[in-house]
């Protein structure tokens, strides 16, 4: 299925998590059968790594899948943060069926020698998209488990070839009146924005997804094109990105404008940095497909429970200052 | 009520026999409605936590401790504004039989709040005993959230005819409390928004208006200095 069909799917197409788990483990076996060999694949479209394989001590300690039960599809798509269709958890899956999302042009400029505007197909062309099962932490003190498509940030970002000034990355968000509701009511100053650090961004968990669940985005998530930074709170998992500029200085970023003084620019997830109105010291996780209506909380981990890969890039920083 | 019998030494069965003013039926049954409207929310929040426990389906979308949670303090904020406007629809419109439903609407305030504050504890900090004192010492919107509910307590306590006539004078100074715990409510749910404060900001409006009204009574009843 090419990503332009995907982007229409009916409801009805869409798998639920326990048939997707069962479809990528025949196909995991199926590629392993001798009898069928690689040819077997030919003329298929080969399959992404799969949540259904659970996850090599390798790629759990490199941080890129998780075997943590999911969260299910319909929960994925249907409890969201997304202002520009409406501040309500269920506002962006009912009114963010009307963003088109073809054709998508994304502007990357900036501190680079290769500037340019590129369609969708264009910038991430020859990447190979891969699944990662990341946790994603909301600022509100909720979280899910997801399993992400798409392709590192720093395998795009390298073909503009940013100079040594581009300190800093700066993202924008689509901001179009006419297919964005949410738009009208100044809870962000529009357009979106967000930005990462140069390390961060070139960080191999840093990912530009294209998908979730084996299929492409859902407006709601932030099609055709977001990111996914895994160990920072989401909203610095920016959506529906129209626009990369490799800058010297720190950008503004949205929430941080809006109140410096509970949302900074960093936003690693961290227990012990409280949100000025709330503790961010446990979460409730939303995943699995029983009641949950007694679900655990569960002890937030410094970075996400990803330390051991990104710690490093705050090293000698002081995370209560750089919150 | 202001216009309480005199305390009286009789047994209330006694008195309330010998009592000459018998609730009339038309009052008997709009509060019988006036409790069937207000225990219609947790109905529905009971039938959908009931789905959500034995299906995991009750339409509480996928964090339904916090849709839980938000429904129970909606409903009491509701409640305690539905019954601080009893005065003024009493004062505009005449009818002082409006007097009748305050206590009922107030004690339901107590009520959702009430439940909204167990769902916090029991489902929201389960397994988290420890953190509740921490919580509410160091959050500023659950330290003013958990003030509310405190002030109604008394509020609540008090409510019988018995202590109205105990505490006499006293009643109404206490009662006056819940200027402030309307306005501690209100700063509750102003300061748990991330951004869109457009729902708490309805609500600072009303109190707003319901307490203005009272202000510019008592301001316009004073005689003017010569």
């Amino acid at each position: 299925m090419s990503l332009r069909q995907a982007f229409t799917l009916p409801a009805s197409q869409i798998t639920d998590e326990a048939v997707y788990r069962e479809r990528r483990r025949l196909l995991a076996a199926l590629a392993m059968s001798p009898a069928l060999g690689l040819a077997g694949c030919a003329g298929a479209e080969a399959p992404p790594p799969s949540a259904a394989r659970p996850a090599s001590p390798e790629q759990i300690k490199a941080g890129l899948r998780t075997n943590e039960p999911l969260t299910t599809y319909a929960d994925v798509t249907g409890y969201n943060n997304f202002y520009e269709f409406g501040t309500g958890k269920g506002d962006p899956s009912a009114a963010a069926k009307t963003l088109r999302l073809s054709p998508w042009t994304v502007a990357v400029g900036g501190e680079c020698a290769k500037p340019g505007k590129l369609s969708l197909e264009d910038l991430i062309k020859g990447l190979a998209p891969q699944e990662r099962v990341y946790r994603l932490r909301c600022v509100e003190g909720w979280s899910m488990v997801i399993p992400w498509l798409g392709v590192p940030l720093a395998d795009v970002l390298k073909r503009f070839e940013p100079t040594a000034k581009a300190k800093y990355v700066a993202f924008t968000t689509l901001a179009d009146r006419k297919q964005m509701p949410g738009i009208a009511y100044p809870s962000i100053s529009w357009p979106y924005r967000e930005g990462l650090r140069i390390d961060e961004a070139m960080h191999p968990l840093t990912l530009l997804a294209t998908g979730l669940y084996g299929k492409p985005l859902p407006q709601q998530n932030g099609a055709p094109l977001r990111l996914v930074v895994p160990w920072k709170y989401g909203f610095k998992s920016i959506k529906s990105i129209v626009a990369i500029t490799f800058v010297e200085r720190r950008p503004a970023t949205a929430w941080n404008s809006l109140q410096p003084d509970e949302y900074g620019f960093f936003s690693n997830v961290n227990p012990d940095v409280d949100h000025p109105r709330w503790s961010q010291k446990t979460e409730r996780r939303i995943a699995g497909t029983g009641s949950k209506l007694f679900a655990e909380r569960i002890p937030t981990r410094l970075f996400n429970g990803y330390g051991e890969q990104v710690a490093s890039l705050y090293a000698g920083m002081n995370l209560k200052t750089w919150f | 009520m202001s216009d309480a019998a005199p305390a009286a030494a009789a047994a209330p069965a006694a008195r309330r026999a010998a009592s000459p003013r018998k609730t009339p039926p038309g009052v008997i049954a709009a509060k019988a409605l006036a409790h069937l409207l207000a225990l219609t929310p947790a109905a529905i929040l009971g039938w959908q936590v009931w789905q959500e426990f034995s299906t995991g389906q009750g339409g509480l979308g996928a964090d339904p401790v916090a849709e839980i949670e938000h429904r129970l303090g909606l409903w009491a904020l509701r409640f305690l504004m539905i019954a601080l406007a009893v005065t003024p629809l009493r004062q505009l419109s005449g009818q002082a039989v409006l007097l009748r439903f305050r206590r009922l609407l107030g004690l339901y305030a107590f009520f959702y709040a009430s439940l909204h504050f167990a769902a916090y504890l029991v489902l929201d900090l389960r397994g988290y005993w420890t953190q509740v004192f921490e919580e509410i010492a160091k959050r500023p919107y659950i330290t003013v959230g958990f003030l509310a509910w405190l002030g109604l307590v008394p509020l609540a306590i008090t409510s019988t005819q018995g202590m109205m006539r105990r505490l006499g004078r006293l009643w109404g100074r206490l009662h006056q409390l819940v200027y402030a715990i309307a306005v501690l409510a209100v700063l509750h749910f102003w300061w748990l928004v991330k951004s869109d404060i457009r729902e708490p900001a309805l609500y600072a409006g009303i109190l707003a208006a319901l307490l203005g009204w009272r202000l510019w009574k008592r301001l316009s009843k004073r005689p003017k200095p010569l």
